[in-house]
């Protein structure tokens, strides 16, 4: 049954010398259902304002292009790199917020969630400054929708710009469209986001679909698009005309709505094969890899009687019994790893604004190269896998046990005792080796080391 | 010279499975592995389009489908037979084509052929079975299961990412070039302890350590004592990852390792191929040149490298200068050992009545049977076993001639 220690380590970000854990499911519940004050705290940057500067790089790019040979290249090729540069700064100063709301937060389960929806509506951009916008993304398009209704979270994710431009959306003409029949040459359709809404976002690989409901939806999707300027727009000159069936539901029409794609998207959010996949890569994510079918079905149930309100559909999940077995099972992924081990370590939010961002790349995100999670580099839109053995490979476990006997130090400056650090760190999860090994380990780092080593710091 | 496979069937009838433990083989060349032949196995990520990397220009349909995409001579293409040519981000590799060290299967598909879904595409590619979800092991390793004499180096699985061909009850040895851990004594000991009862942790610390020992798996790191101060941050070392997986591949092949198997992504081109499919095409010839020069000569002639991808694209090109998920696809073949300067396969034509599911490039063969006769010929699996355990439910046809 519920245990604050447990509901730190299995729903939130790990235990905190600080920061006392939870009382209740209702008291994680209540802080979720507040003010995302971690994301007030530690700032990323505003997507729309942010977005822009891509454009702007681009021109600067042609700009240092055309004046090659000519004086004016140095400057130019001076502001491009500096630009460069900036937006490389950012990113990294980006992961630290990101490690110290981990950190800091007494809403851990906010934290999980951000990162948990980031990962099933993964978008990463493609070429220049588009490349490192996946912070300001998930900011703006996944985290304020977290605890409200799925259909909503579906809808923003997949109609944002970093989505569209990911899955290649933006490009996709409907092979009838006004701009289709004005041109010359070839016009039409890519299915990318079509397919991947339907096998990802909601109602699964094994779901109730056809290729042909994955060209209609692709069809219907048409017009979905962007201005580097200012963001999303619809462009009804790229839709198809006339409607479109999916799964058997008949949408849109002339002229073409972006209203209709809300719908197609509300249902595809309800139907009861999204519940089910839903509620099973929650309960994967958050307890085992093997689900127990009994805590996905009261899940799933209650996805559907709910019409996906996600507030409720993460009580049904910590209220279930299956949900608190005391065994530590799922490892965590190397960024909740070192995240985790950022607020087991009191790290300061000074200290670790302070630093340079050369360092903070060398000591937080060029590790995660090594333990086999590139920031934001997932190999495809179906994000990071779950499966614990995809982390704990001999070269992912090494790469965590040498971080973890050379970055706290770097990261937090003084390293605490050891013998108190086993139980702030692990609660009552620290068994009879770790004890020893914490008090045994010739110097104060390897002892840390050790104990982050620990398989019950890395599961949880 | 490649090990010609009579060679081979001779010598292991003689001695059975614990080639390894017998005296009559020599420890020059077979010391630590039942055979002397080297695989390598490269899985491409993301759905490799067959057309493009092998240009059909000789099918009166295929300029037509692909407006701006087509390839052949007069658009870049190397002609390769008169029907077919490369894709230009391929060139390095013609000197291979020319020396028939460079093969191509055109029209090949797993049993996956009405989802295009990546993940499952790919998941059934390294399983080997006919259908999902019918075993958590990957080919490659019931293969090895087969075989006696097979040691923990014997097979590699390389990089980051996961290798599920290479999961299963036979031990092979996972890594990435640089991953070294170094502890001191103490603090190996206190490790071992912490996760003695965690078997996922104890295996890959037990690996780890084991591997990092052994001063060539560390890629240019100095040798250690294992003082913490010989410790570093686990930053990836510079260069190209591919190109240090293939340097490290070869490293082991001129040793005991006998087989290799790392991905390649970036595959998946459904906008702006021409500019995705280079940058994947280089990778791709950088790394096996790289294999090429790390095994040197002779083991190169006994080589067979096979990278296969988990399914094709759409014959026609889409709307934004690319092509979406279709089925059939191609497999590249390259190594001594491989009958190179041809390409294998049945062409089924472009006419639509010829397409999957009027679509796709139709599947002419199945992946897994040309896989098969490679590991019959290279390795000497026998064939029941690679019909009913290796690839079950497999029907391996008539030999398809890949090697010499």
């Amino acid at each position: 049954m519920f245990s604050p220690v447990l509901a730190e380590i299995r729903f939130g970000c790990g235990l905190s010398p600080d920061l006392q854990p939870k009382g209740s499911v209702e008291d994680i519940l209540h802080r979720l259902a507040g003010p995302d004050h971690m994301a007030i705290a530690h700032p990323t940057a505003d997507f729309d304002s942010f977005w822009p500067q891509s454009t702007a790089l681009k021109a600067l790019r042609q700009k240092r292009g055309l004046a090659e040979g000519t004086d004016a290249y140095d400057d130019l090729n001076a502001q491009y790199k500096a630009m460069r540069r900036e937006a490389r700064f950012e990113h990294t100063r980006w992961f630290g917020q990101i490690i110290l709301r981990h950190s800091q937060t007494e809403d851990g389960f906010r934290e999980r969630l951000a990162l948990f929806w980031g990962d099933h509506f993964t978008a990463q951009g493609k070429s220049g400054l588009a490349k490192r916008m996946g912070a300001p993304y998930v900011d703006a398009a996944i985290r304020p929708y977290v605890s409200g209704r799925f259909a909503d979270l579906l809808i923003s994710a997949v109609t944002h710009p970093l989505m569209l431009h990911y899955l290649d959306q933006h490009k996709s003409i409907g092979p009838n469209s006004r701009v289709a029949e004005k041109s010359s040459g070839q016009k039409g359709l890519n299915e990318n986001l079509a397919r991947e809404v339907m096998e990802l976002h909601t109602l699964g690989v094994g779901g109730p679909y056809t290729q042909r409901d994955v060209r209609q939806l692709a069809e219907l999707f048409t017009g979905l698009g962007f201005k580097p300027k200012t963001g999303f727009q619809f462009k009804p000159n790229m839709a198809e005309p006339g409607p479109e069936t999916v799964l058997g539901t008949e949408y849109g029409g002339d002229p073409a709505q972006l209203e209709a794609i809300h719908m197609v998207l509300a249902d595809l959010a309800l139907h009861p094969a999204t519940a089910q996949h839903v509620a099973r890569k929650l309960v994967v994510h958050f307890v085992s890899d093997r689900p127990d079918p009994v805590l996905v079905g009261h899940v799933a149930a209650r996805f559907r009687d709910t019409d996906g309100d996600l507030a409720q559909v993460y009580a049904a999940l910590l209220e279930h019994p299956a949900a608190w077995r005391p065994e530590l099972r799922n490892v965590k992924p190397p960024l909740d790893f070192i995240a985790s081990a950022c607020r087991a370590l009191a790290l300061r939010p000074a200290h670790l604004n302070r630093m340079a961002p050369k360092r903070l790349a060398k000591g937080l995100l060029l590790p995660m190269v090594l333990m086999g999670q590139p920031w934001e580099r997932s190999n495809g839109p179906d994000g990071w896998p779950e499966e614990d053995a995809a982390w704990i490979t001999p070269q992912g476990l090494a790469a965590r046990m040498r971080w973890a006997m050379l970055a706290p130090r770097q990261l937090a400056g003084r390293l605490p005792p050891p013998e108190k650090f086993v139980e702030t760190s692990l609660g009552g999860y620290a068994d009879g080796p770790v004890r020893f090994a914490a008090r045994a380990a010739e110097t104060q780092a390897e002892a840390i080391g050790l104990v982050l080593s620990s398989p019950a710091f890395q599961r949880r | 010279m490649p090990l010609s496979r009579r060679h081979f069937l001779a010598r292991s009838a003689a001695i059975g499975c614990s080639a390894a433990a017998s005296p009559l083989l020599s420890p020059v060349s077979f010391a630590a592995a039942p055979w002397d032949s080297r695989l390598v196995v490269i899985i491409l990520r993301g759905g490799l389009d067959a057309l493009d990397m092998l240009q059909p220009y000789g099918d009166v349909n295929y300029a037509g489908l692909r407006p701006t995409l087509a390839g052949g001579p007069d658009n870049g293409g190397l002609d390769l037979d008169g029907f077919y040519a490369l894709h230009r981000g391929l060139a390095p590799l013609m000197p291979l084509w020319k020396q028939q060290d460079l093969g191509f299967v055109q029209a090949v598909s797993t049993p996956y052929r009405n989802r295009r879904s990546h993940f499952d595409g790919q998941d059934l590619l390294e399983a080997g079975t006919s259908g999902l979800g019918q075993g958590g092991d990957g080919w490659l390793n019931r293969m090895l299961q087969n075989m006696g004499g097979v040691e923990n180096r014997t097979a590699f699985a390389i990089g980051q990412g996961e290798m599920k061909l290479l999961h299963g009850a036979a031990r092979v040895s996972d890594w990435s070039p640089d991953a070294a851990l170094t502890l001191s004594p103490q603090a190996k000991l206190l490790a071992e302890q912490m996760m003695q009862n965690d078997p996922l942790f104890h295996g890959a610390l037990a690996e780890a350590l084991e591997l990092s020992q052994d001063g060539s798996m560390m890629l240019g790191l100095p040798a250690s004592d294992g003082r913490m101060e010989d410790m570093t941050m686990p930053v990836p070392t510079r260069g190209k990852s591919h190109l240090k997986v293939a340097e490290f591949a070869a490293e082991m092949l001129r040793g005991d390792t006998r087989v290799a198997a790392f991905s390649i992504n970036g595959w998946d081109t459904h906008a702006n191929q021409a500019k995705g499919l280079g940058t994947a095409f280089r990778r791709l010839s950088d790394t096996i040149l790289a294999l090429r020069g790390g095994v040197g000569d002779a083991i190169w002639g006994k080589t067979a490298i096979l990278a296969m991808t988990e399914f094709g694209r759409t014959v026609r090109e889409n709307g934004s200068r690319g092509t979406d998920h279709g089925t059939g696809g191609a497999m590249l073949l390259a190594g001594g050992a491989i009958r190179g300067g041809r390409v294998h396969g049945r062409w089924p034509g472009l006419a639509e009545v010829d397409l999957f599911d009027r679509r796709d490039l139709m599947p002419t063969a199945d992946v897994r049977s040309q896989a098969a006769w490679i590991l019959r010929g290279l390795i000497g699996v026998d064939r029941a076993q690679l019909e009913q355990v290796v690839f079950p439910g497999l029907d391996m046809g008539d030999d398809p001639g890949l090697l010499w």
